[in-house]
């Protein structure tokens, strides 16, 4: 019992990172209907930008503030340089896109700082505290939901609250309408990458120190849970993100608890093949068929 | 007086066979006009070209002597220009009031929307309510709405009666005389129902095959059976 | 029409292969390389070796992709099957051709799954699912540390080559036989009914179905097709590298094997040869201006850099591939 309890605020946490992430890919589908494949490699990019930074000025933090604000002119960067130019007739072609800037994250990254795993300091102790005698959870995890807790609730405000929020919304929605209401759409698609961008940043800050260290192809695994948190959420729905996310999280930990950590990558295979054939529209979403 | 709108020898349509040819046509503060016409004669494609949804081969387009040719369409709506779309725009996937939000969302500071709930007491019932939970008349009183919204001074409107019951649309058209009569707004009225657009028009503007055949007043159009008969088909 | 797989241009590329009698391009194909294989040093040979290996898996997923218009990112996974399969065989049984036909039909096997999945997905959900595929796949190797040895991989045992060849000549003469028999057989089963009833789903998959084509078994079977296409590749593959791990089948494999189908022009078979030469080349070059440079970093990074950079600007610029960038140059001539 002790153990399961263990498990389960331990697969939060990872959930919650999951979340985090499964929410950026949510945004740019919702805003661009791309899955950015890339963006696991953007994160890991701005990581390492994040960890020099903080090699340098000896501040954890400072390093963490670049490695968001990285997020956001990275992920403007690419919709501005590389997306906007993606003839859409074909899906396929922001996928190939996609993965083509993967391949050119990865190479650069690994011709500056190598293809060796470096350590990632944590800003927190990992080590769990006890709570009546149970080991439960660590200061690490209490930031970690903290952090995605606020991003969450910043992104509710900012769509719901904020007149920005809603020409983002309407942009996605009905792009040529909003158009004749003076919403600048080409800026609020730029906005969308920024803004999921940083929000893959801050969650690829949070799980990098975990279990993965720094490495090219670090973020490689969780882009793959988080495609199938957001997929389980549907896609479109960021609550479903959210929801999706923790659902992963909650069964990778029990999984890698009780049946051994290298189970865990085919546990993640397996569940994004249920999802996709049993509930192909998510287990939130409205609408809409797979086909998109 | 000088002219609200003013389009002189307009060219525009897709890649190298354009819809629309040499057209031009002015519009007074406080006008009602209506582009009549067949299916095909290019009606849409004049409202999409004054706003900006479609490349413009050749001419002229300026409101207040101020040339509008080369507009982005997002600054349209800062010139007063309010373009109510075919088949209405409604943004499905948000609320009422988030739509009418929307409308005047370029104003700072932002104008209440009071005044629209006023003028359609329906809307205001129904503000929590999703764009894809309305009926199309209420689709059309949001779109309307919206574009009041900005508080334009020319209003473009697609088809507002199409889908529409007859007592709605009537409705409708009653509410665009008032709307003119009350604060001067000028409306540029597309429409294949003749007979409701000539209820409230000041002018008639015939189409055929991206051509102005013939301009009139709304009145003329209706009382001169030859040329209902020559234009109109009724 | 969607631009990564534009009908005209197929359909011309069609024609061209309809004239050309497609026995007579692979015997000249087999002469070609084994004349090679006698004029070129060793280094070489087994590059022309590694090309052939290459050439399988690419013409399979440009059929895939380009004629059928389904994307796999799988595929690097679906060689690491091959591979696998084969160094398992050969430790045992030490039998050569049975051991390829064995990690073909394993991987077919595997493919079959995978594509009775892909069949119902369809854009970044396919895309995502294979992707999950080149991911998790190579971890299985620690999942079964006992079968797989983990990181480390497994040696595979071959018999050496004849006494009158060289090692590179018998590996550039298996894997070029291997690559002409499944080009040949791909041309084959893309001009008849096969490969009509794939461009038609890939085409307007209702217009298909309307037209009594089963969309689903059209997929199933293209995507079965170039799983046995890259589970050769990767037997072929443990060949020449007489060992295998999963860090020789990572996720950028997979990426590199698409690059090597979008810059070849998808649905070509010729664009499969172009792709899987600049598979082989690029990294080449990418070597050797590491090694000039004096930097161990840079090798295999800025091939890496290089592919990606090439994958997007022909995205960009030539959505259907540098072939379909060749072709307004042919018909000038005319």
């Amino acid at each position: 019992m002790d153990r399961f309890l263990f498990l389960t605020f331990d697969g939060l946490s990872r959930g919650a990172v999951y979340a985090a992430f499964a929410l950026a890919l949510v945004l740019i589908w919702r805003a661009a209907r791309i899955v950015n494949f890339a963006q696991g490699a953007m994160a890991v990019a701005t990581a390492y930008v994040a960890y020099s930074v903080a090699d340098a000025t000896g501040s954890y933090w400072i390093g963490f503030l670049v490695a968001v604000v990285a997020g956001l002119l990275l992920g403007a960067g690419v919709e501005r340089v590389v997306m906007r130019f993606v003839d859409h007739s074909s899906p396929l072609n922001g996928v190939v896109v996609a993965l083509g800037l993967v391949l050119i994250i990865q190479g650069v990254l690994g011709m500056i700082y190598g293809n060796e795993f470096r350590p990632a300091a944590a800003p927190f102790s990992r080590d769990a505290f006890e709570i009546g005698g149970v080991a439960l959870l660590s200061r690490y995890d209490l930031f970690v939901f903290g952090a995605v807790g606020a991003v969450v609730v910043l992104l509710t405000l900012l769509f719901t609250r904020t007149p920005t929020g809603l020409r983002m919304r309407a942009a996605a929605f009905a792009p040529d309408v909003s158009r004749l209401l003076g919403v600048p759409v080409g800026g609020m698609l730029t906005l969308g990458w920024a803004l999921a961008a940083a929000v893959g940043s801050l969650a690829g800050m949070l799980v990098i120190p975990t279990e993965l260290g720094l490495h090219p192809t670090a973020m490689d695994i969780v882009f793959i849970s988080a495609f199938t948190a957001a997929v389980l959420g549907g896609l479109d729905s960021p609550i479903g993100a959210v929801l999706g996310g923790l659902i992963v999280g909650l069964l990778l930990s029990y999984i890698s608890g009780y049946l051994g950590a290298t189970v865990a990558p085919m546990a993640v295979l397996a569940l994004l093949v249920v999802v996709l054939l049993s509930r192909p529209d998510g287990l939130f979403a409205r609408s809409k068929a797979r086909t998109a | 007086m000088s002219a609200l709108l003013e389009v002189e020898g307009l060219t525009a349509g897709y890649g190298a066979a354009p819809v629309l040819h040499d057209v031009s046509l002015t519009v007074q503060p406080g006008e009602i006009v209506a582009v009549l016409g067949a299916n095909g004669a290019g009606k849409s494609t004049l409202l999409r070209a004054l706003s900006g949804l479609l490349p413009i081969q050749k001419g002229r387009i300026s409101l207040e002597d101020r040339d509008l040719t080369k507009i982005k369409v997002e600054h349209l709506v800062r010139h007063g220009i309010a373009h109510v779309p075919e088949g209405r725009g409604v943004v499905t996937e948000l609320t009422v009031e988030e739509n009418l939000r929307l409308g005047g969302l370029w104003r700072k500071p932002q104008p209440s929307l009071e005044p629209i709930y006023e003028l359609f007491p329906r809307l205001a019932e129904r503000r929590t309510n999703e764009g894809h939970q309305l009926s199309g008349g209420e689709r059309q009183m949001l779109a309307i709405g919206r574009a009041l919204a900005a508080q334009p001074r020319l209003l473009l409107l697609d088809e507002p009666s199409l889908g529409l019951a007859p007592k709605v649309t009537a409705q409708i058209m009653a509410l665009l005389r008032d709307l003119r009569d009350r604060t001067g707004l000028a409306v540029l009225l597309v429409e294949q129902n003749v007979r409701s657009a000539l209820s409230v028009a000041d002018q008639g503007i015939v189409l055929s095959l991206g051509r102005i055949v013939t301009r009139h007043d709304a009145a003329t159009l209706v009382d001169d059976a030859e040329l209902r008969h020559a234009y109109l088909g009724f | 029409m969607t631009a990564l797989q534009d009908r005209t241009r197929t359909r011309a590329a069609h024609k061209a292969q309809a004239r050309l009698n497609p026995y007579l391009v692979i015997a000249a194909g087999a002469v070609v390389v084994v004349a090679l294989t006698y004029m070129l040093p060793p280094f070489r040979t087994y590059q022309l070796a590694t090309v052939g290996a290459y050439l399988c898996v690419t013409a399979g997923l440009t059929v895939l992709t380009g004629l059928n218009g389904q994307l796999s990112l799988g595929h690097g996974a679906l060689m690491a099957t091959g591979a696998y399969t084969l160094a398992l065989w050969q430790n045992k049984f030490n039998l050569l051709l049975p051991g390829i036909l064995v990690a073909i039909v394993v991987t077919t096997a595997v493919g079959a799954v995978i594509g009775l999945a892909a069949a119902r997905l369809r854009g970044p959900y396919l895309a995502g699912l294979t992707l999950a595929v080149a991911v998790v796949v190579p971890s299985i190797t620690s999942t079964f540390d006992e079968t797989f040895n983990s990181d480390q991989g497994l040696s595979v045992i071959l018999n050496p080559p004849p006494d009158s060849m060289t090692v590179e000549q018998w590996q550039a003469w298996v894997c070029w036989g291997g690559a002409l028999l499944t080009v040949l057989a791909l041309a084959l089963l893309t001009r008849g009914r096969f490969g009509r009833d794939m461009r038609a789903v890939r085409d307007d998959e209702t217009a298909a179905r309307l037209a009594g084509v089963s969309v689903a078994r059209t997929q199933v079977l293209a995507f079965v097709v170039s799983a046995a296409c890259a589970g050769l590749a990767g037997a072929l593959f443990a060949v020449i590298a007489q060992s295998v791990s999963p860090g020789a089948f990572p996720l950028t494999l997979s990426l590199f094997l698409l690059m090597a189908i979008v810059i070849g022009g998808l649905g070509r078979l010729s664009g499969a040869l172009i792709g899987a030469v600049l598979l082989v080349a690029l990294p080449a070059v990418a070597h050797e201006i590491g090694e000039a440079a004096g930097s161990q970093r840079l090798e295999g990074n800025l091939a890496l850099t290089f592919f990606g950079v090439v994958l997007v600007v022909v995205m960009l610029a030539a959505p259907g591939g540098l072939a379909s960038l060749r072709i307004p140059f042919k018909k000038k001539g005319h």
